[in-house]
């Protein structure tokens, strides 16, 4: 007997939830070889405003969430990719075309660079944070703080699961909240992980997973009052230098596009501000 | 009797010839309960029905800067101050003082105690009101009657609106006793709010108006809300509202609809045009809207004025103005540009 597939759904990722998009439309993904696999949903500026809104109202919770617990919630996304490994290098293999052996490299290097970033949790205030030395009896302290909402275009070439954890993993170690556009016509692995962050420990509204046209969406994000940070890291194929002028409207903090955002403390050091305080010491 | 000859009646005699005697617990109880039941199921699919109204573009336009002049704008919490209310009434005046050309809202209501304090921080805002241009100027509400609970003796409550109205407020937010309404003495509510409406006579000036709070949440069923409802209109309340905001559920679209049916119905047949004010629970521009497309297709579009509608909301404002810029810029806006309350 010949079984009935079930072919899945790809929703957007907002707020902890799976909505489809507002705009109820949908865009066909095709494999590397140009065969159907899925309908995903192609988000409109209706998505990414209440993206937006998920983001600002889960980002007092995650900034206020301590460094060491952070990093234990990063970790965990790590061992939760590691379970579901197959599931991710079947996408892979289907979406980009990729060999096995390329495939599972590329999940390797995924779940490696989540490990890699929830160790920098607890760590990256000391190494940019500073007791600086000041003429008078006072304790001057300069730490880092989280930008706050970030919107970032995930990279639209190359592997897109790395990519996609390239692009927000930095962004989520300081205590920001994101709202990524996924890689345009790989976006089913972006939100499979979608599907990992939900059943990890990431509150939702965290992280905010919109598919569709980053052309579309990200003017909507770059001119957005409630949006603090800018990563147009995918967006070299975007005329970005408009997105940059719509972002400094409302003084967001704005990255460039990059070919390749290899894991580095500059990036988790991108999304923080830098706050100095002065205290007295104490009377002797 | 025709409704121009009810009109031109005293408020006394109208509700005498209306129920057909004094408004005495029995009389009361009597025409109260001779009203036709609501259907429960029916009403809550009408205000689902009105609320899949689109209203896009120069419409909404109209809607958000008519919904900021239908706030009444409120804050009643334990720790105001007078510092508080001056930073609610500069609101009040200037919503978006990044556009002069937002609205200002229809009121500020506050507590009992605060209404000096606002009637001196509107200064000219306020006094532009006379008994010729009763619509200029921001008015003063003042909650009064021991609100929310109205747990208190009728001599208290009175000296309570006394006291408001002696400190210059123009309307009187009272509650009704609850309690009294659900063991069926009606005529004790009645009473009371007789007298509310008379200590809300201003010597050398005008009277202030009387809202009559019936805390719909308390009532339980939708028959309650419709005969709290008349009950407050033959008493003589110049508004009906829904809700203190202190009880959960507060303002909901269906008893909106109820109680503006009410006061159609009151229009039809004295001629008498009443207001309804839903407080409590209206947060987004989204609800606000729904609440415009009720009024105007259950009473008609000539309630949408401040003397007939108000919205009584502190976070409203908020999004209403985050709307408002989104129209104005073309791009979202964000809590950081309106205020902290």
């Amino acid at each position: 007997m010949t079984r009935l597939t079930v072919p899945k759904t790809y929703k957007l990722y907002i707020g902890g939830k799976f909505p489809r998009s507002e705009s109820g439309r949908v865009y066909a993904v095709s494999s590397a070889a140009g065969d159907f696999l899925a309908n995903a949903a192609q988000g409109s500026r209706k998505d990414a405003r209440d993206a937006v809104v998920s983001a600002r109202a889960a980002l007092k919770g995650w900034s206020g969430a301590t460094a060491y617990n952070r990093g234990q919630v990063l970790y965990r996304i790590a061992e939760l990719l590691e379970g579901r490994r197959a599931q991710f290098v079947d996408e892979i293999m289907q979406a980009e075309g990729a060999s096995a052996a390329g495939a599972s490299a590329q999940v390797d290097d995924a779940i490696d660079a989540w490990v890699w970033y929830a160790g920098w949790a607890d760590k990256y205030v000391q190494v940019a944070g500073n007791a600086n030395p000041v003429s008078g009896p006072y304790f001057n302290l300069s730490v880092p703080e989280p930008t706050g909402v970030v919107a970032i275009v995930a990279p639209q070439t190359g592997g897109s699961l790395l990519g996609f954890v390239s692009a927000i993993a930095p962004a989520l170690v300081a205590g920001n909240t994101v709202v990524v556009i996924a890689h345009e016509t790989a976006p089913l692995t972006a939100i499979s992980l979608g599907e990992v962050l939900a059943t990890s420990d990431v509150p939702g509204g965290v992280v905010n997973i919109l598919t569709g046209s980053p052309a579309e969406i990200a003017p909507w994000l770059a001119s957005h009052g409630d949006v603090n940070a800018l990563d147009l890291l995918g967006a070299g194929a975007l005329d970005w230098v408009d997105l940059q002028i719509a972002a400094a409207d409302t003084l967001k903090r704005v990255l460039p596009p990059e070919a390749d955002a290899v894991p580095s403390l500059a990036r988790i050091l991108a999304f923080t501000e830098t706050k100095t305080v002065w205290h007295t010491k104490s009377l002797l | 009797m025709t409704s121009p000859a009810f009109a031109a009646l005293a408020t006394r005699e109208r509700t005498t010839t209306i129920l057909g005697g004094e408004a005495t617990d029995a009389n009361l109880r009597r025409y109260l309960h001779g009203i036709p039941g609501i259907d429960a199921v029916g009403l809550e699919q009408r205000a689902s029905g009105l609320g899949t109204r689109s209203i896009k573009t120069s419409s909404k336009r109209w809607a958000i800067d008519k919904i900021v002049s239908l706030i009444d704008l409120t804050t009643l919490e334990g720790a105001d101050t007078p510092g508080k209310v001056r930073s609610l009434v500069g609101k009040a005046v200037a919503p978006d003082p990044s556009s002069p050309d937002c609205p200002r809202v229809a009121a500020v209501c506050v507590y009992g105690d605060m209404v000096g304090a606002a009637v001196e921080a509107l200064g000219s805002a306020h006094s532009a009101r006379t008994p010729e241009t009763p619509d200029a100027g921001i008015r003063v509400a003042a909650v009064a009657t021991a609100f929310p609970s109205g747990r208190a003796s009728l001599a208290v409550k009175l000296a309570d609106v006394a006291d408001a109205v002696n400190a210059g407020a123009d309307e009187i937010d009272m509650v009704i006793d609850r309690g009294a309404f659900l063991s069926g003495r009606y005529g004790q509510v009645f009473d009371e709010i007789v007298a509310v409406k008379a200590a809300c006579a201003r010597e050398g000036g005008p009277d202030a108006h009387l809202k009559v709070i019936l805390e719909t949440g308390e009532l339980n069923t939708y028959d309650n809300v419709r005969r709290a409802s008349w009950l407050a209109i033959l008493a003589g309340g110049d508004f009906i509202k829904t809700s203190t905001g202190k009880v959960a559920p507060a303002a909901t679209l269906p008893v909106t609809l109820s109680m503006l049916e009410v006061v159609r119905d009151w229009h039809r047949l004295t001629g008498v045009r009443i207001g309804v004010k839903p407080a409590g629970g209206i947060r987004t521009s989204k609800d606000a809207i729904k609440y415009l497309v009720t009024v105007a297709e259950t009473v008609g579009e000539e309630w949408l004025t401040p003397q007939l509608f108000r919205f009584g909301a502190s976070g409203l404002l908020n999004d209403v103005l985050l709307q408002r810029q989104k129209m104005t810029t073309g791009h979202y806006s964000g809590p950081d540009y309106v205020t902290i309350d």
